[in-house]
């Protein structure tokens, strides 16, 4: 994007951006080891930095207005998903037409009218539809997203590129950052995830707790609440009438359907409380989302943003979180990495001739002094190359154990490969998970580029 | 913090670096503790299993179990097991293929087993999931029922039970409901018009005819 002094800019731009501009021009006691105040730092940010919003609901309309407000110039959206009516509450950018659009181009197209300069790409999408390498050109990658999985697939994305030297540190270059926010009624939380020094999604997942379900029986039997009158209809009943025929949370014939269901058992067994926004609610997972705990959690995700790509103040370490519950209470909180994490942990480093079969490459690992494990099997890239059990596995890969891993790892010269086994731990042998880098001797380094890679 | 300038120069150098190698699969946490599991499985002599979609896809297999004790000893019933990538922050969804009278599973598969739903742990594995299995086959639950009917007569009349068991396992009729012949050729399930006579109330007669399939 150009500079807004390329041409005549309008006279409020200067105005607009003198509070940034004196954030980024001024050195300061509490800014990054590395900050350099510059009066261009902003126009550097503009032109060169592009980040990557995934969500473009509740908190992605927030984040795209914040970032675009923050000095952000080339923004991407990633969402899959369309604009319902119920989301309009929150969901400032969009409006009653929108309903039935896609909330990716919706939201791009509302925040460049209003914000002159910023240009945002939107993709209609899963963010498994897209190329690894697509990710790969962001500087930072910003998360309003609602679900486990999502999050841990973007942050299993953004791990990947992650390289380590030969000293197990991080290789500057290849670090991809995330921002990732998230809410929940009045509860929220923004961390900073910095592959390879601070924790990423996997190395903490315990901090999100399981889903509550309801024991089925209970549905069947003994329902309680208007609740499990609605899970009985969506889990029980729905298959014992559609033989076969799956059920589709965004089809309202289906929902419809499921809510009569609901009713009727809640009225055999003297329960109030079924409604039709309770039983989307039910089924559909929905927590209830407020505006301003959004709004709140977007803007320290943006400033976060703002602080990784300038260095102009020092980022939270590493996790906030807020509760507007009872008063209004925020902590930050440091947590630590898990050195072990299959995902952002340098893994071990492995040295293989080319000619090294895949049975050669097992013995190894039983020598290896750090790992010392035993009974290998190896997995690469979604190929299961050898399981040591359940027989029928075996028998598949049995094959395999003759051929040179360079062949089977269809000659690479890195790739992360994982093994689980008996590992020795502390003096015992307990049945490990390990990330390993294979590296080929001899093999072209001119080829070293394996960013692709799995993590 | 990120280097700007380090960025500037990198964009200009982006389209010689695009990347030569194969497309790699990214695989999910999740896939590699299933691998992990899979590969510890220890099974019971009673359950074998098997990978529809070949050696790559664990995410989705089969576990079928032949008891070898208690009343659904001779029957053979198999289990789809669909496990998320959230796995094992979610448990695997397990529905039983093969229609079964049983106390603990329903007419469409579903499955009242705690470590399934509500008492899922991530430190659980899928071992723990086909022990449980196995554990509702020879200690089936009256008190937690999924098919009401079968339980109020496994409380009631547990000799009744078995033999209805032994009807549904040998492909007959029991309360209206057809099953089909479960495995293993039968074991003896005895003759099913003996069962049918006996079991079938009066309202429900006209199904009796269905036993001598
Ligand atoms: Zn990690």
């Amino acid at each position: 994007m150009a500079s807004p002094d390329a041409a005549a800019p309008p006279p409020t731009e200067p105005e607009r951006w003198r509070d940034l501009d004196m954030l980024l021009s001024r050195p300061g006691n509490l800014v990054h080891s590395t900050f350099d105040p510059s009066p261009v730092l902003r126009d550097l940010i503009g032109s060169y930095v592009e980040v990557l919003v995934v969500g473009a609901g509740g908190l992605g309309c927030e984040l795209l207005k914040d970032l675009a407000l923050s000095g952000f110039k080339n923004l991407h959206v990633i969402d899959m998903d369309t604009i319902d009516v119920s989301n309009l509450n929150r969901q400032f950018l969009f409006r009653i037409q929108d309903v039935g659009k896609p909330k990716a181009e919706v939201a791009a197209k509302r925040v460049m009218e209003r914000v002159s300069g910023v240009n945002i790409v939107p993709h209609f999408c899963r963010i498994e539809d897209k190329e690894l390498e697509f990710y790969n050109q962001f500087q930072i990658i910003v998360l309003g997203l609602d679900s486990i999985e999502a999050r841990s697939y973007i942050n299993s994305v953004a791990c990947g590129f992650l390289e380590y030297d030969a000293d197990d540190k991080p290789v500057q270059e290849t670090v991809k950052p995330m921002v990732d926010g998230g809410t929940e009624g009045f509860k929220g939380h923004a961390r900073v995830i910095i592959p390879g020094t601070t924790p990423c999604f996997e190395c903490n997942i315990w901090l999100f707790p399981p889903q509550v379900k309801f024991p089925l029986c209970t549905l069947a039997e003994t329902p309680r609440t208007a609740a499990h009158c609605i899970e009985y209809a969506h889990l029980i009943k729905w298959d014992e009438v559609h033989s076969g025929k799956p059920f589709d949370a965004d089809d309202t014939e289906h929902m419809q359907w499921i809510y009569s269901e609901a009713l009727k058992r809640a009225e055999l067994f003297g329960i109030s409380g079924v409604t039709y926004s309770l039983t989307q609610g039910v089924v559909k997972n929905i927590i209830p989302a407020i505006a301003s705990t959004n709004a709140i959690i977007s803007a320290a995700c943006a400033l976060e943003a703002l602080k990784l790509v300038s260095g102009c103040s020092k980022s939270v370490s590493n996790y906030l979180t807020y509760n507007g519950l009872v008063g209004t209470h925020i902590k930050v909180t440091e947590f630590v990495r898990d050195t072990d994490c299959l995902v952002c942990g340098p893994g071990t480093l492995i040295e293989l001739d080319t000619t090294s079969t895949l049975s050669e490459f097992i013995k190894m690992l039983e020598e290896h002094p750090k790992l010392l494990m035993s009974k290998a099997s190896v997995t690469h890239g979604g190929n299961n190359l050898y399981m040591q059990s359940p027989e029928v596995l075996e028998q598949m890969t049995r094959p395999n154990l003759s051929i040179p891993m360079f062949e089977l790892l269809k000659g690479t010269p890195f790739a992360t490969v994982h093994v689980s086994g008996m590992a020795e731990s502390n003096g015992k042998k307990v049945s490990s998970l390990r990330k390993l880098r294979v590296a080929f001797k001899g093999v072209e380094e001119a080829s070293k580029m394996d960013t692709t890679e799995s993590s | 913090m990120i280097n700007l300038f380090k960025i500037k120069g990198q964009k200009k150098e982006e389209a010689a670096n695009s990347n030569g190698g194969p497309p790699v699969k990214k695989q999910s946490p999740g896939e590699l503790r299933l691998h992990k599991d899979i590969a510890e499985l220890n099974l019971p002599k009673t359950t074998k299993i098997s990978f529809p979609n070949g050696k790559d896809d664990l995410m989705n297999f089969e576990a079928t179990l032949r008891p070898d004790e208690g009343y659904y000893l001779g029957g053979s019933f198999t289990f789809t097991f669909q496990v998320s990538p959230a796995y094992p922050h979610e448990a695997p969804k397990v529905k039983c293929k093969t229609k079964v009278y049983h106390p603990n599973i329903d007419l469409e598969g579903n499955v009242c087993l705690n470590i399934l739903r509500e008492d899922w742990k991530p430190v659980l594995n899928i071992n723990t999931i086909i022990y449980g299995l196995n554990l509702l086959f020879s200690q089936p639950n009256d008190e937690d029922p999924l098919n009401h009917e079968a339980a109020a007569v496994l409380r009631d009349n547990p000799q009744k039970f078995q033999r209805n068991v032994q009807m549904a396992m040998s492909g007959g009729y029991v309360d209206n409901t057809h099953f089909p012949r479960g495995g293993g050729g039968g074991g003896g399930g005895g003759p099913c018009y003996v069962l049918c006579f006996w079991l079938a109330p009066p309202t429900l007669a006209p199904n009796a005819n269905h036993c001598t399939i």
